[in-house]
């Protein structure tokens, strides 16, 4: 509250401190608009892609924050399979991303790309195996994405004998493989339909660049898209292997909450209003 | 001849931005080995790695965990402009440079400054725009100004293809003709205050010899950064503000040969009492 | 409708098909939907444009166009199905570059010029230049200066029009088909094993059988309906039933294969004989005495035959390079390998021998021999020595080759299992692809595992019409239809009779095959080629020979096509031809089964159908210009048969259009057929395009069903002889029939008195079999070495035949240079040169480029890494491709698998021309090269 007379217009006499103050204050106070608006902009850019990254790539979060934009991946690319995010293009700017069904990764066992990254945003290691206790290069271990096969409009389901995808994937027999299907309708024309496989696909999007469809009917998603995750409170009894997935169990997350456990017991137990009918 | 000698350093500058520009380009669409990469990153003949500081910067708040290529290739940047070159950056390199120079010779052209509306932006807003883009990395986790910064943007958009980055150049372009005289190098880009005060302390210096000015003020006309003549008619002295880009266009339309390049004299500068 | 979008409405339409098959009601709103959808559509039934599975489709057009296809559902062979191509049936005329009008090269001035550009000109100026060159060419080169590249993608029609246009007008038999390159292996196993041509057995074998064996086929990819059903009986019954895969490198085949056998090239010879050696050294239990006894009778023929290239002195004379030479002069001189040795020692030759190919003139030639002689010839096929020779994967153990060939043999041998044996061209396009075809029936006969219901060696078609118009109509340089021959003097009098030309007008030499025609363009002799529904320039070895012969030697080119590729390129003058669906036509596939269709659109631009074309050429050639004497190989006389044309009531001016194609009988053939109501038929009314037509005026028709007097002549031929077809109603209310067509029902399995009618008007009484084909049927008589003319001759009617043949290498063997073996072949997505499929925007984004397969170690130790562009170079010709080494095929260290579909990988520069020198069947599948980096 003002402690003089609030209808005595007074010119307050400005020192230098005050003026010091109030631009101090008025700065502050735009750059925080200018900075939620800002902030607002990078979340939404973050936010927006459903974005194919070089191989190596860190997790998105990570990559957005490790890349520099320097374009020596794309400038590395044999194939002109990299573009980089321009204006115009609704993406986080300036980072490289790829699409599948227009120029696919071509999965070179060299991978021109990733070495040339000044940053690590594209990971070196974890395109990379030990052979004959080296450390080299190993594409296949990319995990761009993973391809997604929608049976509704994938001909090879409706019976016709396709399979492009399976055919155009470098790693086939492992990545894509084909099922035999019984045709029960004509009853002697099996159904060859392709199964993805997310322990091996690494999304380059050679089977969404092959599919015949108008729109392709197999199509590669960033792995967190395409990928559900099967509970951490069960293991594959039959897979030695299973329990590796579930490791990182977090003990504190140990009770479980659903409406009907709302309520404290003895609450509950206090309100037998509802047993007896009136 | 007198011409061209006239516009020495802008005929340099301009070389120098295009040339670089060029081997950028070069380097994606044939693969040549003189600079691959972008200005936010490079790699010199195949071997020398070059990074933008304020990008690294920006990146670190963000919270990456970075090779150490780039910290060498910052270092190098930061050494080179803090020793030798200034702010030179601004003039000599950034290929936003070319519109801004454009706007602001438009602007004389026209006759704009004359009718100027008072639209103000300190010329201080830069440190703020700094400082707010390392908070906005740090908040959102992504280097926040490379997200947006028109000078990768127009740099990426000659290598590997435009899309709409000239609506982004177009903007600036009319900010600077029709808003705020050298708005957006003068005021706006943090880069320029990341350069300012990397160069502060370089060795080439614009040096003025107050005897033989006539005070014509050509220089502060032209000057991106007028503030920074302010010894202009009253003393001899190197320009030692930081942000002065070392453009040379004061050097240029001097008449008088009041002004030229020099090399910064620590000790002489220091008994002069010349560095505030 | 507008509100349904095309993808829903074939996603209703196929809903209701398949309910519909199944007997499920169909919810009244999807069926609803799809009649809303069908309104202003019209369905009608087709056949798909590509394979020789022969797939049954529907095609919908509206408004002069075709909208859809699908697959037929009443389809006996696909049942509503299709593969990649066949799904895009609907999309292959419609490239942007089809071709619409006659072009011809020009100069300034616009006179013909074999330097000029194509321009534009009329059909007019088409048929005048044409008329020109081949009345130069006869007049210079008499009749056989005149030859056509045919084709088994010719409809039946336009085939039988062009060799009847071919052997009757112009007395030529240089026509053959692009059958050559990829049946004619199969014909002579055929003709030489049963004395009829065709397989005996049907696709219901598949359904029925417990054992498929594929012998160079991949099946997987060019038959891929048939795949599925192979793949949907091996999961009906997974224990019992058994497929195998034998080929020279690992392809999709295998993936369903319970057992995989990667061989030497050329060593299927061998393991054949393996096969056949255990049966009768080590398992003489199972042979089925009772049907080899009956049925039977063996015989051998001649090693010392060549590998149908040019004589090595010729070649020389015609400039080929030292190079090509260093394997040309085995044409005349082999020298016995060590590898052959072995398997040729019963014959009395050794390693180091020199085996003088003396028989290159009579390669056909066999004669009768006793089972001792037979069992003799196969005595050292052991496993020991078929091991070594067969083995084709350095990177495999010996052992493990070993164990895979017993366990071939006992499922071949196991008297509880219905076998079928598979192949297309792995044994077709084999330097001795007439003796492997042969070997095949041997083992089958041996078991009596053949003509019956689930068991038989059949030999899949690689065309849509290879069997119905190339081999049924006859379109070979020695065929005449029906199986008949030209040499024979009797078949020359039923042709005669039945076209009604003067005694003695058929040319009784045919031996102008396409490699001949090839090889005479560039001789000189051929002045004048016109090229039928194939790409000869693109799909024949040794290509660059035949592109500088015809662009350099004073010959006239011409090509019709839908679209423009090699051939068209390197011709003279090119003529735009109607497509599959833009005329009446007919084809028949593997099975025997034919299947007719109608025009359901009008052609694109100014093209019209390649039986038009013939009929209109045939309008400017007269009886004193086509009858008069004329010479022909060797100096032998035509007769002049105009004297006795005249005692026919035709003049010398009568046109061979009058006398061929526009006779009282063609024109008995009312134009307003019930079976074309609806329906376009450019032929017979013209159409709305006004297409100015030969005689520059607006095209209006023949005024009669010419395709309807086509077929009906054309059947003359073979009822009656076991080759029965129904008539050309029939075909157009049924899915096809499988000849011979007796009482208007088809035969599944020939040979067998279960089924077949011939087989019951021929077999003795209490017989279950009887190979009715009369081909081939005396023999001479002799031992493994010789004729023995003292023994006399052998009739072996009703009977068949299973012969000894050896093992012998390959023409080409990688060496030292060339150290790598090359096999090319076609992929799933692109029909042969690509014409067509690499027109669709899917299919061409699918498989963009033909790539260099290798094997990965290869690959490294040439330095070389998956993607690098290559040089691919044999002593003939080098093409660029991208190499790949983890695709669809996984070749063995040392062989290389480069598809032929892309002109831009122009493959067939590199490749041999060598054949079979039997039937003249090129061996795509083997020469030797040497890759190294681009």
């Amino acid at each position: 509250m003002n402690t003089q007379n609030p209808k005595k217009e007074v010119k307050p006499k400005i020192t230098e401190r005050r003026r010091f103050l109030t631009i101090m204050a008025q700065s502050v106070g735009l750059s925080a608009l200018g900075g939620i608006i800002w902030t607002g902009y990078v979340e939404e850019a973050k936010a927006s892609p459903l974005l194919l990254r070089p191989p190596g790539a860190l997790p998105e979060s990570d990559f957005l924050r490790t890349c520099i934009k320097c374009g020596q991946c794309a400038e590395a690319c044999p194939y002109d399979t990299l573009l980089m995010a321009k204006p115009g293009d609704g993406l986080p700017m300036g980072t490289p991303y790829f699409i599948a069904r227009d120029v696919p990764c071509y999965m070179c066992p060299d991978i021109p790309c990733v070495p040339v990254c000044p940053t690590g945003a594209l990971d070196q290691e974890s395109v990379s195996s030990e052979k004959d206790g080296k450390e080299v290069l190993d594409i296949n271990k990319a995990r761009m994405g993973l391809a997604v096969v929608d049976h509704e409009s994938c001909v090879a389901y409706w019976g016709i004998q396709c399979d492009a995808c399976y055919r155009a994937c470098p790693i086939l027999g492992q990545a894509i493989t084909i099922e035999f299907m019984r045709n029960e309708r004509t009853g002697k024309h099996a159904k060859l339909v392709p199964i993805v496989h997310a322990d091996h696909c690494t999304g380059c999007g050679l089977c969404e660049h092959a599919c015949v469809t108008e729109k392709a009917a197999i199509f590669v998603l960033p792995r967190e898209v395409a990928m559900g995750k099967a509970g951490d409170y069960y293991v594959k009894g039959w897979d030695k292997k299973d329990q590796e997935r579930i490791k990182q169990r977090d003990l504190k997350k140990l009770t479980t909450e659903t409406e009907r456990s709302a309520k404290k017991p003895q609450d509950y137990l206090n309100m037998d209003e509802e047993l007896f009918d009136e | 001849m007198s011409k061209l000698y006239k516009y020495r350093y802008l005929i340099a500058r301009r070389a120098t931005q295009i040339g670089l520009l060029f081997l950028y380009f070069a380097g994606n669409a044939w693969g040549w080995k003189v600079l691959q990469g972008t200005l936010s990153s490079s790699e010199l003949f195949g071997a020398i790695p070059l990074a933008d500081p304020f990008a690294v910067l920006q990146m670190l708040s963000a919270g990456a965990v970075m090779g150490v290529n780039v910290f060498i290739g910052a270092a190098i940047i930061i050494l080179f402009y803090g020793v030798v070159g200034g702010r030179a950056f601004c003039s000599w390199v950034c290929p936003v440079n070319m519109i801004t120079d454009l706007a602001n010779w438009l602007r004389r052209k026209l006759l704009l400054d004359k009718v100027e509306r008072k639209v103000w932006v300190s010329r201080n807003a830069r440190y703020w725009v700094l400082g707010l883009s390392l908070v906005v990395s740090a908040v959102t986790g992504l280097a926040a100004f490379e997200l947006v910064s028109p000078i990768t943007i127009f740099n990426r958009g000659v290598i590997f293809g435009m899309g709409m980055t000239g609506g982004v150049l177009l903007a600036i372009f009319l900010f600077d003709l029709f808003g705020v005289k050298n708005g957006w190098c003068g005021h706006i880009c943090p880069l320029g205050g990341v350069y300012s005060i990397i160069g502060k302390y370089s060795l080439i210096r614009v040096a003025h010899n107050e005897p033989n000015c006539t005070l014509c003020m050509k220089c502060k006309e032209v000057c991106p950064e007028s503030q920074v003549l302010y010894m202009i008619g009253k003393k001899s002295q190197i320009v030692d503000m930081g942000e002065c880009v070392n453009c040379a266009r004061c050097i240029e339309v001097c008449d008088d040969d009041a002004l030229g390049f020099s090399i910064r004299d620590f000790a002489k500068s220091k008994s002069k009492g010349e560095i505030q | 409708m507008s509100s349904m979008s095309r993808r829903d409405f074939l996603k209703s339409a196929a809903a209701a098909t398949a309910a519909s098959a199944v007997g499920m009601s169909v919810p009244s709103e999807v069926e609803a939907k799809a009649n809303a959808a069908e309104a202003g559509w019209r369905w009608d039934k087709a056949v798909c444009r590509f394979c020789g599975t022969g797939c049954g489709i529907m095609v919908a057009t509206k408004d002069g166009k075709i909208v859809a296809v699908k697959g037929d559902p009443a389809a006996p062979v696909n049942r509503g199905l299709n593969c990649i191509k066949g799904y895009f049936n609907a999309k292959i005329m419609y490239g942007a570059d089809r071709l619409t009008t006659p072009l011809l090269r020009m100069d300034e001035n616009g006179n013909f010029s074999k330097k000029g550009k194509f321009r534009p000109v009329s059909w007019k100026r088409a048929f005048d230049e044409m008329e020109r060159a081949i009345k130069k060419a006869l007049k210079e080169g008499g009749p056989e200066a005149v030859a056509v590249f045919g084709s088994g993608q010719y409809t039946i029609q336009e085939g039988y029009a062009a060799a009847k246009m071919m052997k009757a007008g112009f007395r030529s038999n240089a026509i053959d088909p692009n059958a050559r390159h990829c049946m004619a292996s199969a014909v002579v196993g055929f003709f030489q094993t049963f004395g009829i041509d065709e397989p005996s057995g049907c696709y219901d074998d598949i359904e029925i059988t417990d054992t498929i064996v594929t012998w160079g086929a991949n099946m997987a990819e060019m038959h891929p309906i048939l795949w599925a059903r192979v793949t949907d009986r091996k999961l009906s019954d997974p224990d019992r039933v058994k497929v195998v895969n034998i080929s020279t490198y690992r392809h999709r085949c295998s993936d369903l294969a319970d057992m995989e056998i990667i061989f030497r090239p050329g060593s299927d010879l061998a393991m054949w004989n393996y096969l056949a050696r255990e049966i009768v050294y080590n398992h003489p239990d199972v042979i089925d005495w009772d049907f080899v006894k009956k049925h039977i009778i063996f015989a051998t023929g001649f090693v010392e035959t060549g590998y149908g290239m040019r004589m090595p002195d010729e070649a020389k004379k015609l400039g080929y390079s030292d190079k090509e030479l260093e394997t040309i002069k085995q044409e005349a001189n082999h020298t016995v390998t060590e590898r052959e040795a072995p398997g040729l020692a019963p014959l009395g030759y050794k390693a180091g021998d020199n085996m003088k190919m003396v028989h290159r003139g009579h390669a056909l030639g066999h004669w009768e021999i006793s089972f001792e002689e037979f069992k003799k010839g196969l005595e050292p096929y052991t496993l020991d020595y078929v091991a070594s020779v067969a083995k084709g994967d350095p990177d495999e153990s010996i052992e493990s080759f070993k164990k895979k060939l017993e366990t071939l043999r006992d499922l071949y041998i196991d008297k509880s299992r219905k076998m079928v044996s598979f192949w297309t061209m792995g044994m077709n396009q084999h330097y001795r692809g007439s003796w492997v075809n042969e070997q095949s029936y041997m083992v089958h006969f041996l078991l009596g595992k053949q003509a019956k219901p689930g068991n038989g060696a059949f030999s899949l078609t690689g065309q849509p019409s290879a069997c119905g118009t190339a081999r049924e109509v006859g379109t070979f340089t020695h065929r005449l239809p029906a199986d008949m021959l030209v040499k024979i003097p009797k078949h020359r009098e039923i042709a005669e009779k039945i076209w009604k030309l003067p005694k003695g007008t058929i040319n009784p030499v045919g031996y102008q095959h396409i490699m001949n025609i090839h090889r005479q363009i560039e001789d000189g002799k051929i002045k004048f080629a016109w090229v039928n529904v194939c790409n000869p320039y693109h799909d024949t070895a040794n290509a660059n020979h035949w592109i500088k012969a015809a662009r350099t030697m004073d010959c006239f080119i011409v090509t019709s096509d839908g679209y423009p590729g090699i051939s068209a390129k390197v011709s003279d003058l090119v003529l735009p031809s109607a497509m599959i669906y833009e005329k009446w036509g007919s084809y028949g596939n593997a099975e025997r089964r034919t299947q007719h269709w109608r025009q359901q659109v009008l052609p694109v631009g100014d093209a019209m159908s390649d039986t038009w074309q013939w009929i209109e050429l045939s309008k400017r050639f007269t009886v004193k210009d086509v009858w008069g004497e004329s010479t022909i190989k060797g100096g032998k006389k035509l007769p002049n048969v105009i004297e006795e044309a005249k005692k026919m009531g035709y003049s010398e001016d009568t046109t061979m259009f009058e006398i061929l194609f526009a006779n009282d009988y063609y024109k008995s053939f009312k134009a307003d057929d019930p079976i074309g109501e609806g329906f376009d038929n450019t032929e017979v009314f013209g159409d709305s395009r006004n297409v100015l037509g030969s005689d520059g005026k607006p095209w209006k028709g023949y005024g009669f069903f010419i395709q309807k007097a086509l077929w009906e002549e054309y059947r003359k031929f073979g009822a009656g002889h076991g080759h029965d077809l129904a008539d050309f109603d029939t075909y157009h209310r049924v899915r096809g029939l499988r000849w011979p067509v007796v009482d208007g029902k088809d035969t599944p399995w020939r040979f067998n008195v279960k089924y077949d009618p011939y087989a019951r008007k021929y077999a003795k009484p209490g017989e279950e079999f009887n190979f009715y084909g009369p081909a081939l049927k005396v023999l001479k008589r002799g031992n493994l070495k010789k004729i023995d003319p003292a023994k006399g001759k052998i009739d072996l009617h009703g009977k068949a035949k299973i012969f000894f043949r050896p093992y012998m290498d390959p023409t080409e063997q990688p060496d030292k240079e060339y150290d790598t073996w090359l096999c090319t072949g076609r992929v799933i997505e692109h029909w042969h040169s690509g014409t067509m499929t690499m027109r669709v925007p899917e299919l061409f984004r699918a498989m963009p480029e033909a790539f260099c397969y290798m094997n990965p170690k290869d690959a490294k130790a040439k330095g070389l890494k998956d993607g690098d562009l290559v040089w691919v170079e044999s002593r003939r010709g080098k093409v660029k491709a991208h190499i790949k080494t983890r695709g669809r095929n996984r070749p063995p260290r040392g062989l290389v698998f480069v598809p032929w579909f892309d002109e831009r990988v122009f493959i067939n520069k590199v490749c041999l021309d060598h054949t079979c020198p039997m039937s003249k069947q090129t061996d795509y599948k083997k020469c030797a090269v040497k890759i190294y980096k681009a």
